[in-house]
């Protein structure tokens, strides 16, 4: 990344974290590490929580995006609560999670920024989500093997009828997507 | 009605021995959980709305028995509340489709409605089988309780403690009772979703417990679907039964079987409840 471009990451991160409740608290961290000890994934990640922010602070937020890190995230908001500083670190991992996308930075490898895509196109077509077209979908554009591995379950879960077959499309499904729509063209302005 | 749809009765039949009026959301959409808002926050802020738009009109507070939607809706009704600009795009969004949200709906989970509403006053006397003998780990998750903590300690939850002792029924002290279960990483990161997973259902054999009791679909299915692999991977036995709070509520009521569901269980959840449960 040039440095102009990890300018303009850099600033639209902290213009979108300023925006949540309690976000201009990114600027208080003191790098105790309370966040990444408290994290159940961080010993799977690349950059751990605190290293996060330290990386925010020396330019270099683009390796994180560029990593698997944010993914591993599984929001389980024990960071958040425990930060002696207050930040919501949950809701700055949600907003890398978006800007890695927006950025074209996520790799190849962040599984659950596909389980994301695919749950977004299920909950937009449905207005609900149908498992097992998720875990389909998912499985066939990760780990196609994965799939047959999953057939067991997904038969024990036949047999006890908690298998819907048909996915259940809400009555206001055309008007949701009018309504969101409307909320990405509002924001784009 | 998925792949939690014990869940779904058994939180009906529940609701109904105890008197509490549940009026299904017509036309309900999903929450977006946390898969939506990690790529589209404003769409996500929709699909809560809507929700709660549909609510409003009801005049009800909105109950939601999963920790994921609970939060979710929880957060918007937050974020209206502080960011007024974020509010006018919210509701200026919704009247394209002639709908409104003044962001007054209170979101509650069904546990804490159970917990706080009907109480222990109202729980204890209509106990028709007590749950006496029975050893239960009560789990919670991440969601219930963090990252708000307005129903319950974000650390060190109890409500569900209570509840279960208010049946009869012992409640394990258990360390992992708020440790992520792993949530969607089960699916997108089997290696870690299975060690996470493993801690609480190792911590909960070794307890002595006859069964786990938890308050969100999501921690159920991961706790109850991949036990033998998880065994076979932490070298430990990780057999243990899972049932929906709303079940072991229901059971010490003395609902049957079928209006709890208990048969969809992965796990031998109902031949648990019958040998350790003492005949009375």
């Amino acid at each position: 990344m040039n440095a102009a471009a990890t300018v303009d990451l850099r600033k639209t991160f902290l213009g979108n974290i300023y925006a949540i409740p309690n976000g201009k608290k990114i600027n208080e961290c003191l790098q105790c590490g309370t966040c990444s000890a408290s994290c159940p994934t961080s010993e799977a990640m690349e950059y751990s929580p605190r290293e996060i922010i330290a990386a925010l602070r020396a330019g270099l937020l683009d390796r994180v995006l560029k990593s698997n890190t944010v993914w591993l995230c599984a929001s389980c908001y024990s960071c958040s609560v425990r930060c002696p500083a207050g930040i919501p670190f949950t809701d700055v991992m949600y907003e890398l999670k978006r800007l890695g996308v927006e950025y074209g930075l996520c790799p190849n490898g962040a599984t659950n920024a596909v389980m994301a895509q695919v749950f977004v196109e299920s909950v937009d077509r449905h207005g609900r989500n149908h498992e097992p077209e998720l875990i389909r979908k998912y499985l066939l554009r990760t780990n196609p093997l994965g799939f047959l591995r999953q057939v067991r379950l997904g038969l024990r879960l036949l047999r006890r009828g908690r298998m819907p077959v048909w996915p259940h499309k809400i009555k206001g499904v055309d008007v949701l997507r009018k309504m969101m729509a409307k909320i990405e063209e509002n924001s784009a302005k | 009605m998925g792949m939690n749809k014990a869940y779904d009765i058994s939180t009906r039949s529940v609701a109904r021995a105890l008197g509490l009026e549940l009026v299904e959301l017509d036309d309900w959409n999903c929450c977006g959980a946390t898969a939506y808002m990690a790529i589209r926050e404003k769409r996500s802020f929709i699909l809560s709305a809507r929700n709660l738009a549909l609510a409003e009109k009801t005049g009800r507070p909105l109950v939601t028995a999963c920790s994921a939607c609970y939060v979710v809706l929880r957060k918007l009704n937050k974020y209206m509340a502080e960011n007024p600009q974020l509010r006018a795009e919210i509701r200026s969004a919704l009247a394209v489709g002639e709908m409104d949200y003044q962001g007054k709906v209170p979101v509650r989970h069904l546990l804490d409605v159970i917990v706080s509403d009907v109480g222990e006053e109202g729980i204890r006397p209509r106990v028709r089988r007590p749950l006496t003998g029975l050893r239960v780990v009560p789990y919670y998750g991440c969601q219930i309780s963090r990252p708000f903590g307005e129903i319950d300690d974000e650390e060190f939850p109890q409500s569900l403690d209570r509840l279960v002792s208010w049946l009869g029924a012992e409640p394990v002290p258990f360390a992992l009772k708020a440790k992520c279960c792993g949530g969607m990483m089960m699916t997108t990161q089997p290696p870690i979703g299975r060690r996470l997973t493993g801690k609480i259902l190792k911590g909960s054999k070794r307890s002595g417990a006859h069964g786990v009791v938890t308050c969100c679909p999501l921690c159920q299915m991961n706790l109850e679907a991949y036990q033998q692999q998880v065994g076979a991977e932490m070298g430990s036995d990780c057999e243990i039964p899972v049932l929906y709070f709303t079940q072991l509520v229901g059971y010490a009521l003395g609902l049957g079987p079928r209006e709890l569901a208990l048969g969809d269980s992965l796990t031998p959840v109902e031949s648990m409840l019958t040998e350790k449960v003492a005949c009375t």
